[in-house]
């Protein structure tokens, strides 16, 4: 399952006001890890369906990754209720991926 | 199940060491705790590995990853707890599984030093940082501090210059183990300064890094420094915390062995970055992998 990716101009629309939780997937092209973790969240997308899984460019949308205080990626948080729940930062396992979403 | 070779680590020295393996139609298993391409992804571009003028570390890695696996090496992510050494045959523990092989290649590589002060691991991706050109840009036009005395501090430094709005180089010495000429370009920059003979006390944070506390260890006096974020470059150390009591290590943690790869233990090799070597660069682990799987061929063919 292939993974939105959204920019600043979409976010409210498509993360805060979710009735889902949403995993945002902070990346950017040239980071290695971040492509790494590219297929491990397709399956996590394929298997969670009660999750929305979205990505969001760094380099283009430095406004929100500023506002959500990313400064290292990976960084996947998880949104509930357009609220931060948690968040994991780096290349991680699968496991670690089900994990953060409980 | 029973293999060949088994090949702790899926860096360039392990995936190699696979490629030789194969192609000399034994049969390979390669254990990886993490994820295949060690630390080699993180870096953008790399520009010194023969032939290829420009490659991404990811690409490097998944071409490599791809050959390997094409040949017919297979690659399991799971943890490696333990190695014994039963004589003809060694025993592979994971943290899934248990595996038999006639010869193992550590290939496990390196990772990054921590400070080990208290609430670095909870600030990593919250300030802590151990590649500035990963996360510099994170920091643009902010005040950082760099750790660290070897040229891969300095040359962090000089890159975070160029961003940052004041970049601090905290150092435990009164002079720098790195390039003097690095030193120079640094010293000839308005907005770094030099903390000399300090180390890291405390880092102070709400939910991000906002100050490092230094100790002056020539006067024991305390410093804090605010920061939004801080580059940890103390060096690498070896993982090979699992091999401890089954081969030679040096005090540094890392397997003693010479060009020839070979352990003190027969049937059991080395290869790459976690082997005593003068040099540790994409080519000399790719390198190891050759010598370490032809030397374990060689071993099993008797």
């Amino acid at each position: 399952m292939s993974i939105q990716e959204i920019t600043s101009a979409d976010f409210e629309e498509v993360v805060l006001k979710s009735t889902k939780p949403v995993l945002v997937d902070f990346n950017a092209t040239w980071c290695g890890p971040c492509r790494m973790l590219k297929p491990t969240l397709e399956q996590v997308a394929a298997e969670r369906p009660d999750v929305t899984v979205v990505g969001i460019d760094v380099d283009d949308n430095s406004d929100l990754a500023g506002e959500y205080g990313v400064f290292s990626i990976p960084c996947l948080v998880l949104f509930k209720d357009g609220m931060e729940a948690d968040r994991s930062v780096g290349l991680v396992p699968k496991e670690a991926v089900l994990d953060l979403l409980g | 199940m029973a293999y060949d070779i088994i090949i702790v680590g899926a860096g360039p020295a392990g995936l190699t060491a696979a490629i030789y393996a194969r192609r000399a139609s034994k049969t390979v298993l390669v254990l990886e705790a993490k994820a295949w391409g060690g630390q080699i992804i993180n870096t953008p571009d790399i520009e010194n590995y023969p032939v290829a003028a420009h490659i991404s570390g990811f690409d490097f890695a998944d071409k490599l990853y791809n050959q390997a696996v094409g040949l017919g090496a297979e690659v399991r992510l799971e943890k490696v707890t333990g190695v014994a050494d039963l004589g003809e045959k060694k025993q592979i523990t994971t943290t899934r599984d248990t595996y038999e092989c006639g010869a193992v290649i550590l290939a496990t590589g390196s990772e990054n030093r921590k400070l080990g002060v208290d609430g670095e691991d909870k600030l990593v991706g919250r300030g802590v940082s151990y590649c500035a050109t990963c996360d510099g840009n994170f920091f643009r036009k902010k005040d950082v501090a760099v750790v660290g005395g070897g040229n891969t501090a300095l040359e962090d430094a000089l890159y975070l210059a160029d961003l940052a709005n004041k970049v601090y180089l905290i150092h435990r010495r009164d002079s720098f183990r790195g390039e003097d000429s690095t030193v120079q370009r640094l010293s000839a920059r308005e907005n770094v300064e030099f903390v000399y003979n300090s180390t890291v006390n405390r880092l102070i944070a709400d939910k991000r890094l906002t100050a490092v506390e230094v100790r002056n260890k020539l006067d024991g006096s305390l410093r804090e420094i605010p920061v939004s974020g801080l580059f940890v470059a103390v060096g690498r150390v070896p993982e090979n915390e699992s091999f401890r009591t089954l081969v030679q290590v040096d005090e540094a943690g890392y397997v003693v062995a010479g060009e020839d790869c070979h352990t003190a233990v027969p049937g059991i090799f080395t290869a790459g970055d976690n082997r005593t070597k003068m040099v540790r660069q994409l080519v000399t682990a790719a390198a190891d992998g050759a010598v370490a799987a032809t030397e374990a061929v060689k071993y099993l063919n008797g």
